[in-house]
C-alpha cells in the first residue's frame, strides 16, 4: 500500500527506489538500497547510529521518512572512503582504537565528517558538543574525540587554508 | 508505520484541504523529530502524514515590518546560523538550539516544538517572552494568535482541526532590548527541561526597564506568560526589590507536578532562580 517512487542522489549517484509512505529513510537505505552501513540503534533519534547528511545537514535517518528524500542529496558512510583510500577520520579511528563493537562507528564518522566539513579546527569542547547525539556503549568517547582532533589536524595539513 | 500515506503539498491551500479531508486521520509533519518517535511507539497512528516543508515560506526567515517572520518548519540549525536573528533575538535562538542533538537540530522546528504541545518545550517560553505571534491558516482563512494562546493542555492546542501554523511573527526590536532563555536539566545536553524561563526586556537610556515579559515552562500544563513578573520589573533598574517581586509573581503562577525530574517545590524554587538569571542576562544583552 502507498509505495511511491523516490528519486534521490546517494553518495553522488542518482538512485531510484520504491519506498513506503511511512517507511524511514534508514529502512529504505538498508532494505531497498542495501546500504547497511547506517545502523539502527534506537529508532528514536537518541543514539545517532543512523546519522546521514541530507542536503548538507546532519540528521538521523530514522527520524526522516523515505519519501522526504525525493530530490535530495544524501551522503552515507558508504561514500566516505575515496576509492581504496580510507578517509583520514576512518584511519584515525583505527589508529586510536576508537571503536570496539563498531555499531556506533558509522554514525560517529558521518557526524564527525559533518563537523570537520564546516569547522576544520574545532576545539575539544566543540567536538564533544557536536557529537553529543552519538552514543557509544563500549569504547566511550575519549578515544573518539582524540581521533577526531587528530584527523582535523591531518586534514588541515593536507589542505592548508 | 507501514500503510501510511505521505503527502507533500506545495501550497498552504492544498495542505489545508488535505488536512480537512483526512478528518482527524492526518498529522502534519515539519521536522518529524517528535511525530516519527510517536508513530514508532504507537502513540500516534495517522493514516496520512502531511509534510509541510515543501510549501514556500515554511522553511525560511524573512525580515518583515521591522521584525522577522520565521517559517514554522525552519530547523534549529538554520535559526542558529542566521546572524541577524541571533543578534535581535538571542534568547529565542538559544532556546531553539537547546532542543536535542546536532542531528535533531538539523530537522526540529519552532512550529513542531509548539504544536507538540509539551509543557517542557524549550522554545515556547522564549517565544512567549518575545511576544511572538503565530500566523495560522485554515478553511476559514488566515488569523494571528499569540503564542501563549496556542497550547491549552499537554498535547492539546487551540487550533481548529484544519488549521495549520505557517509562521511566527516577531515584533520590531526597540533599542536597548535583550532576551534570554535558561533551562535546568541534570546534565549538559540532550535532556528535557525540568524548568525553563524566558525573559525579554527593553530599557530606556537611563537603564530603567520600560517593558518586560517573563514566561516559564515545565511548571504548569502549558508554558505560562507571567504578567505580574513582567510588571514587577517595569519602572525598575532590576534592583533587589523588583527581582523579589518578580520571584513572588513567578512562584504564585507555578502549578507544577512532582515527577522523576523534580518535585513541585523544587520546580517552583528553580523557576524563580532561572527567571532572575535570565532577566540579568537579558539586561546585559540589552546593553543597559
Amino acid at each position: 500500500m502507498s509505495r511511491v517512487r523516490i528519486s534521490t542522489i546517494v553518495n553522488g549517484e542518482p538512485v531510484e527506489f520504491l519506498g513506503g509512505g511511512g517507511q524511514s529513510l534508514l529502512d529504505a537505505l538498508r532494505d531497498e538500497l542495501r546500504l547497511t552501513g547506517s545502523k539502527e540503534g534506537c529508532g528514536t533519534g537518541d543514539c545517532g547510529a543512523c546519522s546521514v547528511v541530507v542536503d548538507g545537514r546532519l540528521v538521523c535517518s530514522c527520524l526522516m521518512l523515505a519519501p522526504e528524500a525525493e530530490g535530495k542529496r544524501i551522503e552515507t558512510i558508504e561514500g566516505m572512503q575515496e576509492g581504496s583510500e580510507l578517509h583520514p577520520l576512518q584511519r584515525q579511528f583505527l589508529e586510536h582504537a576508537a571503536l570496539q563493537c563498531g555499531f556506533c562507528t558509522p554514525g560517529l564518522l558521518v557526524a564527525s565528517k559533518a563537523l570537520l566539513d564546516r569547522n576544520p579546527d574545532p576545539s575539544e569542547t566543540e567536538v564533544r558538543y557536536w557529537l553529543a547525539g552519538n552514543m557509544c556503549r563500549c569504547t566511550g568517547y575519549d578515544k573518539v574525540v582524540r581521533a577526531v582532533l587528530d584527523a582535523a589536524a591531518e586534514l588541515r595539513q593536507e589542505r592548508p587554508r | 508505520m507501514s500503510g501510511v500515506d505521505y503527502l507533500s503539498p506545495t501550497t498552504i491551500a492544498e495542505a489545508v484541504k488535505a488536512l480537512g479531508q483526512a478528518g482527524g486521520g492526518a498529522r502534519l509533519m515539519a521536522g518529524g523529530t517528535d511525530l516519527l518517535v510517536q508513530m514508532r511507539g504507537g502513540r500516534a497512528k495517522p493514516q496520512t502524514v502531511i509534510d509541510i516543508k515543501r510549501i514556500p515560506g515554511l522553511m525560511d526567515i524573512r525580515a518583515e515590518g521591522g521584525g522577522f517572520v520565521i517559517g514554522a518548519a525552519t530547523s534549529g540549525a538554520v535559526l542558529g546560523e542566521h546572524a541577524a536573528l541571533r543578534k535581535a533575538w538571542p534568547g529565542i535562538v538559544e532556546a531553539a538550539n537547546l532542543i536535542g542533538s546536532t542531528q535533531v537540530q538539523g530537522r526540529a522546528s519552532l512550529g513542531g516544538n509548539l504544536c507538540n504541545a509539551s509543557p517542557a518545550a524549550d522554545s515556547v517560553p522564549a517565544l512567549i517572552a518575545a511576544a511572538a505571534v503565530c500566523i495560522v491558516e485554515g478553511s476559514n482563512g488566515r488569523r494571528e494568535i499569540p503564542v501563549e494562546k496556542v497550547q491549552i493542555s499537554p498535547g492539546k492546542m487551540s487550533l481548529a482541526p484544519d488549521e495549520i501554523l505557517i509562521a511566527f511573527r516577531l515584533p520590531p526590536r526597540p533599542a536597548k532590548s535583550g532576551d534570554a532563555y535558561l533551562r535546568l536539566i541534570p546534565r549538559t545536553e540532550m535532556d528535557i527541561a525540568v524548568v525553563g524561563a524566558g525573559v525579554s526586556l527593553t530599557f530606556d537610556a537611563s537603564g530603567t526597564c520600560m517593558a518586560a515579559r517573563v514566561s516559564v515552562g515545565a511548571v504548569a500544563p502549558t508554558a505560562l506568560l507571567v504578567e505580574g513578573a513582567g510588571m514587577a520589573l517595569v519602572g525598575s533598574k532590576l534592583d533587589e526589590g523588583a527581582l523579589a517581586k518578580m520571584d513572588a509573581a513567578v512562584a504564585a503562577a507555578c502549578k507544577p507536578i512532582s515527577d522523576k525530574r523534580g518535585t513541585a517545590e523544587y520546580r517552583t524554587k528553580i523557576a524563580c532562580v532561572l527567571a532572575r538569571r535570565a532577566a540579568l542576562i537579558a539586561r546585559e544583552r540589552a546593553g543597559a
